[in-house]
């Protein structure tokens, strides 16, 4: 007990520094491209040309109907078959963003959607164009709207970064595989592993409570 | 006129109406809801649309605004734009949006439903479109929106949040962001329809005071009273023609039309 209490506190600070060092960096870069991605996603869905959000329509489906997993070995072990070479941390970074792509321009667009039409009207009405409209009229009060399912993606996205594993890159996971095939100790370490993303997912959604109160300063309660 | 007057030259432009609307048409699929609605605005001139919902008055207000786009006809703003909206819908998009832009450049809506940003404070929401659109500097933005919110008894709700007033003040606000894009035309899209009969009395009282002080207006309401008091000309719109119009004492006291007359009854005397 005193051997695993001690395997536990010994590479505890190895596998926060695999969080630190390539989980939340990780995360974080994916999901800021991921977001760009997707506002550009949800504008083309909404676009009245049908060719425009027909290739919208195709990318989410394309997106949401295959594995994470699958879309990260094609890029990684995938496309160097065609002379294209990536390597792990961009692969999985490309991975990521175009998944999250995918899955946030389904939440944007609803978000959109959900404004009100007389919000359009009245922006118009003031002499704004359509583009103006949507970014100072629709796109923070959509914003508002948006936090809570985005707050779910950031987190599931969080915990698919183990993924990355798979390719090489080393982050949590990782090091917790690489210490556990050392010590022969698997539930000791994939349990601190566990421990680790759960740490952190509750830290995101405290940082969610926080932000959902800060946007709703102007809405009735 | 005796044979000796000189023949009257074209009206100067202060003679001219400020707008001229001729031969408005619209189709909502199957269902004509305009079909040729002629009227003009003068300058300082009060005009009051009435009739019963899916008569068109609402669809002839948000016209004058861009908000809708009429199929046929022609809206002649002294001054510019002049849109020949057959002609306009043949033409390039382009062109058809500058037509719009123009449009709204001249006139200003008050919404039912107010349809403040609610993102926005009270001050915000009155300096956006002169911030962000007339490009009108800040300071004498926020101190031209001070001094409008102060006529209309709103100075220390500047920072609130629309949430935080009550419907009246809202609607108020309403009108006060449409009165900073200094327009030249005033529209009221049934400005108390949505608030409780209490609040009523307020936005009228702001809305009579505009009209004494000279503001160009077209009114779509069922304030009937409100109607009588303040308007100039009140256009009594069924099924997407105007039926009847005249200075409210006319249309009021000594309709001429059976419609007209039917159309009043039930609003003044609805348990008969």
């Amino acid at each position: 007990m005193a051997d695993g209490w001690q395997l536990f506190l010994d590479s505890f600070w190895p596998i926060v520094w695999g969080a630190v060092s390539g989980t939340i960096p990780l995360a974080l870069a994916s999901f800021a491209i991921g977001l760009v991605l997707a506002l550009g996603v949800a504008l083309m869905r909404l676009s009245r040309n049908r060719v425009v959000s027909g290739i919208a329509r195709v990318y989410i489906s394309i997106i949401r109907g295959t594995p994470l997993l699958v879309q990260l070995f094609v890029i990684f072990y995938g496309l160097p078959a065609i002379g294209v070479v990536i390597d792990p941390w961009p692969s999985a970074i490309a991975a990521f963003s175009l998944n999250v792509g995918g899955y946030a321009a389904e939440i944007i667009r609803a978000a959109i959607l959900s404004v009100p039409k007389g919000q359009w009207e009245a922006g118009y009405t003031i002499g704004m164009s359509h583009a103006k409209t949507l970014r100072r009229i629709i796109l923070p009060q959509a914003a508002r709207v948006s936090v809570p399912p985005l707050s779910n993606s950031f987190i599931s996205l969080v915990k698919d970064t183990s993924l990355a594993s798979l390719i090489l890159v080393t982050e949590l996971f990782k090091v917790s595989q690489q210490i556990a095939a050392f010590s022969q100790e698997f539930m000791l370490l994939y349990l601190e592993a566990a421990l680790v993303y759960w740490i952190i997912c509750l830290a995101l959604s405290s940082g969610q409570s926080a932000l959902e109160r800060r946007l709703d300063r102007y809405v009735a309660h | 006129m005796s044979p000796t007057d000189p023949v009257p030259a074209d009206p100067s432009p202060a003679e001219r109406p400020l707008l001229t609307a001729t031969g408005l048409r619209k189709a909502f699929g199957e269902n004509e809801v305009l079909r040729g609605i002629d009227f003009e605005v003068r300058r300082g001139e009060v005009v009051v649309l009435i009739g019963p919902s899916g008569s068109g008055k609402t669809t002839v207000l948000r016209s004058l605004n861009g908000l809708e786009t009429p199929d046929a006809g022609v809206l002649d703003l002294d001054g510019g734009p002049v849109i020949d909206f057959a002609a306009q819908a043949l033409g390039p998009a382009k062109a058809a949006k500058q037509q719009r832009l123009a449009l709204r450049d001249r006139s200003a809506m008050v919404f039912q439903h107010h349809n403040l940003f609610p993102h926005l404070t009270v001050l915000e929401n009155v300096i956006e479109g002169p911030v962000q659109v007339q490009r009108v500097p800040k300071a004498r933005a926020v101190a031209e929106a001070t001094a409008l919110l102060d006529r209309v008894g709103l100075a220390e709700k500047r920072d609130a949040y629309p949430f935080e007033l009550s419907g009246g003040q809202q609607q108020r606000v309403g009108i006060v962001r449409a009165l900073a894009l200094k327009p030249d035309l005033l529209l009221f899209d049934e400005p108390t329809s949505a608030l409780d009969p209490e609040l009523v009395g307020e936005v009228l009282q702001v809305i009579a005071e505009l009209a004494r002080e000279g503001w160009t207006m077209v009114v779509v309401t069922h304030e009937l009273a409100f109607a009588r008091q303040a308007a100039d000309e009140v256009l009594f719109l069924d099924g997407g023609v105007v039926v009847e119009r005249g200075t409210p004492q006319e249309l009021f006291t000594a309709p001429r039309e059976e419609r007209t007359r039917r159309f009043l009854d039930r609003i003044l005397r609805p348990l008969d």
